[in-house]
């Protein structure tokens, strides 16, 4: 447990020490987790090292959330003047990226496959 | 007697508590409404509400909780590095999809919330709402959004792609698991993810990418698609 976490905080505290060096305006996290995807494929770190608390973290994902949700009663004065806007927009422009993402990766993969095969 | 309902530990201990009663309850019911984290949110703020606790006080303790959600996006690394060898197969259609949904993404919720009527500072609050917390705050904070919003936009999106995200992803024709976990993780980052996970952890790297990418373009390419559309900082 102790090497787990060491690894995956060492990884976050690399990316804090990345942003905190350069400005980048990324997340610690993001950073950590593509350099931890880096080692794992570089073979400094073995994956049987942190996959237990990966997955522990990983399946929790939703739960961490819970605390910023709860933040929406801060701008219930904002939300009850303009809720429209916001509930619609919201909704229509997730469905149109689930859509167009979707949409996109296969038209792509189809078309690269045929070339591929001409 | 009625001060140890602020108490810092006694709140994370309800967190944890809600959460888990409306984890039993959707197992129980099977009703998709009934999502977990949306739940445990409505919960928690009516039990504040009820008591007259305000929310620097509940985060008090809940940002014990949100901690933990650093060291859980580095964790995303592992089911990405299981999935290296396919992302590299298909590298120039992810790559077309992903700059495809970032920049509708970002045009769309623009267009739409100016449409309807949505203020100059809530329609910078919701443009970078399909990507993960800190990126989208760190976005909306530099523009002039307000960010508290921002927060509980990102959340709410990702709830709705948790929910709904592999049903819209059917109905748009969306078939490849591959296709439908990034696309689900494009829109509605870790919370969708999560959802992508309970169906396999190959669906799930391909969600955890998307969300990482996305993150990646939202932070690049955010402040110049907001200024074409003519909201200069």
């Amino acid at each position: 447990m102790i090497l787990q976490c060491s690894i995956i905080f060492g990884f976050l505290a690399i990316g804090e020490l990345i942003v905190y060096l350069t400005g980048l305006p990324l997340p610690s996290g993001i950073i950590g987790m593509i350099l931890l995807t880096c080692s794992l494929k570089a073979g400094i770190i073995k994956v049987e090292w942190v996959e237990g608390l990966a997955d522990f973290l990983i399946r929790n994902l939703g739960f961490f959330f819970v605390p910023a949700g709860v933040g929406l009663m801060e701008c219930a004065g904002i939300i009850k003047e303009q809720w429209m806007p916001i509930v619609v927009a919201t909704i229509v422009s997730t469905a149109v990226i689930i859509a167009v993402t979707g949409q996109v990766h296969q038209f792509v993969r189809r078309s690269t496959r045929r070339l591929r095969h001409d | 007697m009625i001060e140890f309902l602020h108490n810092k530990i006694f709140l994370i201990a309800l967190t944890f508590i809600v959460y888990l009663g409306s984890q039993w309850l959707q197992n129980r019911l099977r009703v998709v409404l009934l999502n977990p984290i949306l739940l445990t949110i409505i919960v928690l703020i009516g039990y504040l509400v009820l008591f007259d606790i305000d929310y620097p006080t509940y985060r008090a303790g809940g940002e014990y909780i949100e901690f933990w959600l650093k060291p859980a996006v580095v964790a995303l690394g592992v089911p990405l590095y299981r999935q290296l060898e396919t992302i590299k197969k298909q590298l120039l259609p992810i790559l077309m999809a992903e700059l495809a949904g970032c920049v509708i993404g970002i045009v769309s919720v623009v267009v739409t919330a100016e449409l309807l009527g949505a203020t100059r500072d809530v329609v910078i609050s919701l443009a970078p709402k399909a990507v993960t917390t800190p990126i989208a705050i760190e976005i909306s904070q530099s523009l002039g959004g307000i960010t508290p919003l921002t927060a509980a936009v990102v959340v709410c999106t990702g709830i709705f792609g948790n929910l709904a995200g592999f049903r819209i992803a059917r109905l748009s024709r969306v078939h490849s698991p591959i296709a439908s976990g990034l696309s689900v993780g494009t829109a509605s980052h870790a919370v969708g993810t999560a959802a992508a996970m309970n169906r396999s952890h190959r669906w799930g790297a391909f969600s955890s990418l998307g969300l990482t990418l996305n993150g990646l373009l939202t932070a690049l390419l955010a402040p110049s698609i907001l200024e074409l559309l003519g909201y200069t900082p």
